[in-house]
């Protein structure tokens, strides 16, 4: 297969409006097996897959402090999700959002736009991301239906660039 | 006229700073200046008192507190004095309840306003933008605190510099606090980590604003012209954009240039709903990256942007892949060569969408 042939998505009703599949993650890293779950099932679904990085504004900042530190950590994570998507063939729109904590970065998020479906990653213990207690509150509040997809069973650091590389994820 | 103002920006308490506003004001004095001291706080350092015997002194002002009498600087009263210089410590401090001002510094622009100069003093820690850093450094979270505008509109910031070693020193000699208060002190704010890390948000404040200063006015407005960048992103409420904005802002973190982004939009044009949402969306990235968010009106998108450029200052202009149909670009010419031909000056970078980046086989 050529590195550059796209996979087109299946056929959809011309007018009607794409489903949105939201993807957030937090501290630097999307897990491996996650981003595969999201791809495909937005490939599946012809869904726009919308990975969104969550920065927490530390409480000595203002709620709408500029994040220019965090973001240089983000922005390379979210580009290279947001490639793997492209790659895919998918319609990608990334997003970063912030807030003081993880769940409220998430919270101004789907109470600023329509999600049809949030995916999000289960906590491995021992590495950031988000806690039990935290995915219990999503799964209490979040107001469309959720995924809840575990990571890695072998829980081995992401490596999006030989993925990219070998068009594992696609 | 206002008068000048020069502050002595001091790392931590006994660096120096009183005793280095007083020798300046005796060398003004002794060259014929007329000077005073508007308020000096000697912290009982005899070396400091002894400095200060040969000036004039304004009397303070005893303000009642309840059943006590605490004394302030009388502002009025060095204003009416009209001296050509004023000695005024500690500018960060707050005055009692019932004075005009709340605080020093707010006295201090009255006499400035008044043509008086002024020699103020202050420690980094009162840096109001600095508070929580500081806090997080030392665990002692700082309730006298000033603007940072205050620096800002300082003629002149001058750090008053002194190893955390030699601080050290001059605390165990009991020339900073009384002999009881040696111990606490050196076991707490004044720990050599502390001050290692004051002293560097001092250097660093004052590196700062020599920087300012040095692009406001040492450069002239061709130099700044020739050197200096701004980058301006052209977005549209599609979620291309949020890639240009990103790209964008990374370019600008690399040059050191500030930012913006501008949505041309024609007369009268309302979003749809979807497109509402993504400038939204894009309004909210802007703000987390701090760039300035425009949004202009207009029939032609390249003059549009060539007002917009010229407004702002723009050097260099990141774009996304247009979307034209091969008829218009023969028709009316592309929009890249009419940006080109008419942004003379002006570097164009279009941002591509790097999945379509040709990959070697597998």
């Amino acid at each position: 297969m050529r590195g550059n042939e796209r996979k087109k998505p299946p056929l959809r009703a011309k007018g009607s409006p794409r489903s949105r599949l939201l993807v957030p993650f937090t501290s630097g890293r999307l897990d491996e097996a996650v981003l595969e779950a999201a791809i495909r099932i937005a490939r599946v679904e012809d869904a726009v897959l919308v990975p969104a990085y969550l920065l927490v504004v530390p409480l000595e900042f203002a709620p709408e402090a500029p994040l220019r530190g965090q973001v240089e950590v983000a922005m390379p994570v979210l580009e290279a999700v947001e490639l793997a998507g492209s790659r895919a063939g998918l319609a990608v729109d990334a997003r970063i959002e912030r807030g003081r904590t993880a769940i409220h970065a998430l919270q101004k998020l789907w109470d600023a736009e329509h999600f049809d479906r949030i995916l999000v990653p289960a906590p491995t213990p021992g590495r950031p991301g988000f806690s039990a207690k935290e995915l219990a509150w999503v799964l209490t509040h979040a107001p469309s239906e959720t995924l809840i997809l575990r990571p890695s069973p072998d829980a081995r650091e992401p490596n999006l660039e030989s993925s990219l590389r070998t068009g594992a994820l696609e | 006229m206002r008068g000048r103002y020069r502050i002595l920006l001091g790392a931590a308490p006994g660096v120096g700073k009183t005793y280095r506003m007083l020798q300046e004001g005796k060398q003004a004095h002794a060259e014929g200046r007329d000077v005073v001291i508007g308020y000096l706080e000697p912290h009982d350092r005899p070396e400091t008192a002894a400095l200060a015997e040969d000036l004039e002194v304004v009397p303070r002002l005893r303000v009642a507190q309840g059943p006590l009498f605490v004394e302030e600087m009388d502002a009025d009263a060095v204003i009416r004095r009209a001296p050509e210089l004023a000695l005024i410590d500690e500018l960060a401090h707050t005055n009692a309840a019932g004075m005009r001002h709340e605080k020093r510094y707010e006295d201090i622009d009255d006499v400035l306003d008044a043509g008086i100069d002024v020699i103020s003093t202050v420690n980094v820690q009162h840096l109001e933008s600095l508070n929580d850093a500081i806090s997080e450094i030392t665990g002692v979270r700082v309730r006298e605190t000033f603007p940072d505008r205050v620096l800002d509109e300082a003629d002149e910031v001058v750090l008053v510099d002194l190893s955390p070693e030699s601080l050290q020193e001059r605390i165990r000699a009991g020339k900073v606090y009384p002999r009881d208060r040696i111990e606490t002190s050196l076991a707490n704010f004044f720990r050599r980590d502390n001050l290692a890390a004051l002293r560097e948000l001092a250097l660093r404040e004052v590196a700062e604003d020599v920087e300012a200063r040095r692009q406001t006015t040492v450069l002239d407005p061709l130099s700044l012209q020739a050197v200096g960048e701004r980058v301006l992103a052209m977005i549209e409420p599609q979620p291309k954009s949020q890639r240009i904005l990103r790209r964008a802002w990374r370019s600008s973190q690399r040059l050191g240039s500030d930012i913006d982004a501008v949505w041309v939009r024609p007369p009268g044009y309302r979003p749809t709903s979807e497109e509402a949402t993504q400038l939204a969306a894009l309004r909210r990235l802007a703000s987390i990256l701090g760039i300035h968010f425009l949004e202009e009106e207009g029939d032609d998108l390249v003059d549009a942007i060539r007002r917009v450029a010229g407004e702002r200052g723009s050097t260099y202009i990141f774009v996304g892949t247009p979307d034209e149909r091969r008829r218009v670009e023969i028709l009316r010419g592309s929009l890249l060569s009419r940006m080109v031909r008419d942004l003379p000056g002006v570097d164009i970078r279009v941002v591509a969408d790097r999945a379509l980046r040709e990959r070697p086989e597998q």
